[in-house]
């Protein structure tokens, strides 16, 4: 059994011994371990060269990560929370994202960011935030969620064989959360269905992944068989598998802890209109985060966020809906 | 201001060099300007004239392995740093055979082969990717440098101050230029600054810094070629704030409502091409045959080069989307 945690440190130790060229680089990785403890006892193996503490300049060791790409090093940025990438906005759009199409393919920018995101820890509105679908409206990036403790330890590899910018959100309601490793190889570019079903296929990836399984196990006792398909990967989006998946079921719940307005959730909603429409057997329906900043006190905080009741109650709403 | 180095290192050959570069870019930069009338660049435009001593003097010093990371401002540099002349004109017209393959047009000027990389329109944003090209200098034991040219605007970025602390901090080989040319598009820098000295604010982080001549290319050379030393003895990240001019408007949608005429004509007399030539004429360097040969030797090369870009092809609209992601190398 290993947690979320010492996945993302497996994967993050397996990618420094393999290339030197790797590097990791980003507020307090090093001799303070990791803000969420990640990045623990890898200074003392690694050395400072190589797992480097910065200033808090987000704005500047990210570009510095897109520098040190450029120049054929493999950097791992770690931003520390999703809030705080908001400071680092212009490198990553302006820069990792654009200066490849804007050079005429003479730039690409094979540059790693690791952040955590997502809420559930009572950090509010600062801390807690979910940006990785706003983040993958962008053209130029690679935006990946891990969920399971496979992905948490492969994505980062499979990140840094790409040679695009990619950006690995981390939750920070899964890290204490473990699992077992079976080995399989992991790739970013696919989505995963990690529970069949034949009524109603949920759309989810994150922490988000673990309620609807839940709540899949809830409505299984009621006999409604609901189908979790784990995207994975939000930019580019598992198209084929999401319709796939959509066609089969006819249904699709789309569950997401990001807001709902102008959001991936609704990107989703729109590409199966485009789609599969003719396949639905009734309206697709979201459960979002409620629109307001995360608040701190944990029953407002619970309030804001999906729970397995409103997925439950959601799913069962679409399956007695009568097409 | 530090005053101009002795005149002795200056032979007639380099000085010709010196000013054929700068020549060049002159007359690319006035033909650009009037094919901007001619509607044949479009976007904006903007122009290095009273600017050519600063590229042309730094790029002496620098070596091809070194880095370098320029802004929208931006030709002189690429010319000075090697950049073909063709490339670049066909790129002011967006074509394909520009530097950029097209996409980039005149602001975002790149050459990977000449380690020039961009051509960056954010003020500021420039700044950190150059950390980051000398950062791999020194984790890869190589050693080369990165240049990373910007305005005096670029100082009330927050980036400015982050990459000089994170440069100062890990002593990163980079040689910061900062054309310092008194005007951030229409903002004097005193609008814009409570401590107008910009060496200073470099000096406060830890970074040898001198303020110099930008109009005199011998001088800017002259303090590039020490500064460059320093990095490369392990000095660390250097300063230079280079005082010079726009003679110019910002862009080409620039009135000048907030500078004087008269100031412009002032600083017209202090151009880096009037006063070297005269000086490399006193001197007995160059001839005034030399200047004209060098002239027309420029001129030459603009025409060529908007003869290249007007007989060169648009990239086809089927490859749009191209680029947006990385394409393996052939």
């Amino acid at each position: 059994m290993m947690s979320y945690r010492e996945a993302l440190r497996e994967g993050l130790r397996e990618a420094l011994q393999k290339d030197p060229k790797v590097f990791l680089m980003g507020e307090d990785v090093g001799r303070y371990g990791g803000c969420y403890a990640v990045t623990k006892n890898l200074l003392a193996e690694f050395g400072a060269e190589r797992i480097r503490d910065t200033p808090l300049s987000e704005s500047a060791f990210v570009g510095a990560g897109i520098g040190a790409a450029l120049a054929g090093l493999r950097p791992i940025v770690e931003i520390m929370t999703v809030n705080f990438s908001l400071l680092a906005l212009d490198q990553i759009l302006n820069n990792a994202a654009t200066l490849c199409h804007m050079s005429g393919g003479q730039c690409p920018v094979p540059l790693v960011i690791r952040m955590a995101t997502g809420a559930g820890r009572q950090l509010a509105a600062q801390h807690s935030h979910s940006f990785e679908g706003w983040y993958a409206h962008i053209p130029g990036l690679r935006i990946v969620a891990p969920a399971t403790i496979e992905d948490a330890r492969g994505m980062l590899g499979a990140a840094l064989r790409s040679p695009d910018p990619v950006l690995i959100f981390e939750h920070i309601a899964l890290l204490n959360r473990e699992g077992e490793l079976t080995g399989a190889a992991v790739d970013i570019d696919k989505g995963a269905i990690r529970r069949p079903g034949r009524d109603l296929t949920v759309l989810t990836y994150g922490a988000s992944l673990f309620k609807c399984l839940d709540a899949a196990a809830q409505l299984a006792a009621a006999g409604i068989e609901i189908e979790v398909l784990d995207l994975r990967t939000l930019r580019p989006l598992d198209d084929a598998l999401i319709m796939e998946s959509v066609r089969r079921t006819h249904r699709a719940l789309i569950v997401d802890e990001g807001w709902r307005s102008g959001s991936l959730s609704a990107e989703l909603g729109m590409r199966i209109v485009e789609q599969a429409f003719f396949d639905l057997d009734a309206p697709i329906a979201r459960v979002c985060t409620a629109e307001v900043p995360i608040p701190y006190p944990k029953h407002l905080e619970d309030a804001a966020l999906p729970s397995v009741e409103e997925i439950v109650a959601t799913a069962r709403a679409m399956v007695a809906h009568e097409s | 201001m530090t005053p101009a180095p002795e005149v002795r290192t200056l032979t007639p050959r380099h000085s010709l060099e010196l000013l054929a570069q700068m020549l060049r870019i002159r007359q690319f930069e006035d033909r650009c300007a009037q094919l901007y009338t001619e509607q044949k660049i479009r976007g904006f435009l903007h122009l290095y004239n009273g600017e050519e001593a600063v590229a042309v003097g730094i790029m002496q010093a620098l070596g091809p392995d070194d880095a370098v990371v320029a802004t929208y401002r931006e030709h002189g540099h690429a010319l000075a740093r090697g950049v073909p002349m063709n490339a670049l004109m066909a790129e002011m017209y967006g074509k394909r055979t520009g530097c950029s393959g097209g996409r980039g047009g005149s602001m975002h000027v790149f050459d990977v082969s000449r380690r020039f990389y961009g051509g960056n329109a954010i003020v500021g944003g420039g700044l950190p990717i150059a950390a980051g090209l000398a950062l791999a200098e020194k984790l890869a034991g190589r050693a080369g440098l990165a240049a990373c040219f910007f305005g005096e605007g670029a100082v009330a970025e927050g980036e400015f101050h982050e990459t000089l602390n994170l440069a100062s901090l890990w002593r990163l080989p980079v040689l910061f230029v900062c054309e310092n040319n008194l005007y951030a598009m229409g903002t004097a820098l005193a609008r814009s600054e409570a401590v107008t000295d910009i060496r200073a604010k470099a000096a406060a982080y830890g970074i040898a810094s001198a303020a110099i001549d930008g109009m005199d290319v011998q001088a800017v050379e002259e303090a590039a070629r020490g500064a460059v030393q320093a990095i490369r003895n392990g000095g660390g990240p250097q300063f230079l704030e280079c005082r010079t001019y726009r003679l110019r408007a910002h862009s080409m949608f620039d009135a000048q409502l907030y500078r004087d005429k008269a100031e412009v004509e002032e600083w017209r007399k202090r151009g880096p091409l009037i006063t070297f030539t005269s000086r490399c004429k006193a001197l007995g360097l160059i001839t005034e045959e030399d200047f004209l040969r060098l002239e027309r030797e420029a001129a030459a090369e603009v025409d060529a080069a908007v003869r290249f870009a007007e007989a060169s092809e648009w990239e086809p609209v089927e490859t749009l989307r191209r680029f947006v992601l990385a394409e393996p190398r052939a």
